[in-house]
């Protein structure tokens, strides 16, 4: 596995006091916290401080890390030192912003035995979440997504270790971005008998080559000529759901927007499909080309700038 | 392993309120008394008259959540972090009106 210097993610010295810690960690979390972040790998960079965080703050597990002394690297190939933990007994822990399910093999190697905080007193085991990425056909269609998830679990030696699983979920037809599926029983399992949480996914849609979603709607540029702009035609436009014939009204312009009724998201009510016009001129390659348009401007006494004044 | 061939079939929480006061607190690794101050502050606006009878959607439990995570990680008071909430709420929807425009830079 590789070792992780906490020192260097918080951008610390060894010899930090823990109120240099708190300071490093509080202005390193407002940077990547997932949910004020923008910065690429924010919810990665989140977990990694929350990780070293959670370590360093904590007295006992800081001494315990400090032991392994400063000879190694950040990224290098670790293997915990045979006698490794004697002596240290760590406080159930859980202070810092990162989840148990998001630390490393690092961690949970160094730090295994340890439970989360008041986790004996609860009646259920913790709930779960993650997020799944699907298609946005199988919102159309329904489908199943297999997904791995990677879990604590408390081995025969009550340590807890990360094990991945993974998992087959029917996505139902109609979902919709940021809604979530809750698959009872399969979060944290219950401590001492009691019911095993539960785990919420989120959804959310791949980004679609053609249609931009919003809620239930759907909407798509949907190119046409010139001539069909002015003098109205029907042309074929594609849905998620097979391609339809649409009437473009006469004297359209790009910009202008045709609602597709019930051609978004099916449902009750089934979300609508936006066609939003896109004008496109044809190129002149050629002389024939060059002659219509040519004539188009003889012809046509016409000032696109004319609301500008000039 | 059993289950990991298995599909799993799930119940979809959507927009209509589903999740129970003591449901969306476990969700949030809180107690149901956080949930109150929330709906106190006006963060989330369950559907149902008395508090026993309160259920929440999808996106109270989405701001839930979140308000979790900022106080947890910035020692927000919850006032702090229901300002941040709206904040991101609206960069949000700003967002995507400029995705729906084709004018998202992502």
């Amino acid at each position: 596995m590789e070792f992780k210097d906490y020192y260097k993610l918080l951008d610390i010295d060894r010899t930090a006091t823990a109120d240099d810690i708190k300071s490093a960690y509080r202005k390193l979390a407002r940077k990547y916290h997932p949910d004020v972040s923008k910065e690429p790998q924010a919810e990665a960079r989140f977990k990694e401080i929350g990780e070293a965080y959670e370590v360093l703050q904590d007295p006992e597990k800081r001494a315990a890390y400090d032991q392994l002394g400063d000879r190694w690297r950040g990224g290098q190939e670790f293997t915990p030192p045979p006698e490794w933990g004697a002596g240290f007994e760590f406080t159930p822990g859980g202070a810092s912003a990162a989840e148990a399910t998001d630390y490393s093999d690092f961690f949970s190697t160094l730090f295994g035995n340890f439970s989360r905080h008041g986790a004996s007193t609860r009646t259920h085991g913790e709930d779960h979440h993650a997020k799944i990425f699907i298609d946005l056909e199988d919102a159309f269609h329904g489908g199943t997504h297999t997904m791995t998830l990677r879990s604590p679990q408390v081995d025969a030696q009550g340590r807890v270790v990360l094990r991945e699983r993974s998992l087959n979920v029917q996505i139902p037809k109609g979902i919709r971005e940021s809604q979530h599926i809750r698959l009872a029983g399969q979060g944290a399992p219950g401590i001492k008998g009691t019911t095993p949480g539960d785990l919420y996914l989120e959804i959310r849609f791949h980004p679609h080559p053609l249609y931009r979603v919003q809620g239930r709607d759907l909407s798509l540029s949907l190119p046409i000529a010139p001539w069909e702009a002015i003098l109205g035609a029907t042309v074929k436009a594609p849905t998620p759901t097979g391609v339809v014939e649409v009437k473009i009204p006469p004297g359209s312009q790009s910009g202008r927007k045709l609602r597709l009724k019930g051609r978004g998201i099916p449902g009750e009510p089934a979300g609508d499909l936006y066609l939003g016009l896109e004008v496109v001129l044809p190129k002149a390659d050629t002389e024939q080309a060059q002659q219509i348009y040519q004539t188009m401007a003889r012809e046509l006494a016409f000032n696109p700038r004319e609301a500008l004044g000039v | 392993m059993d289950r990991e061939q298995d599909l799993l079939t799930g119940s979809v929480i959507g927009d209509e309120g589903v999740l129970s006061i003591e449901e969306l607190a476990r969700a949030c690794g809180a107690e149901p008394q956080w949930i109150i101050e929330l709906v106190a502050v006006g963060v989330l606006e369950p559907q149902g008259a008395e508090i026993s009878l309160w259920r929440f959607r999808a996106a109270d439990l989405t701001c839930a959540r979140r308000v979790f995570r900022l106080q947890r990680d910035f020692d927000a008071s919850l006032d702090a972090a229901a300002v941040m909430l709206d904040l991101l709420n609206q960069i949000e929807q700003l967002r995507a009106r400029l995705k729906l425009a084709g004018l998202d830079v992502e």
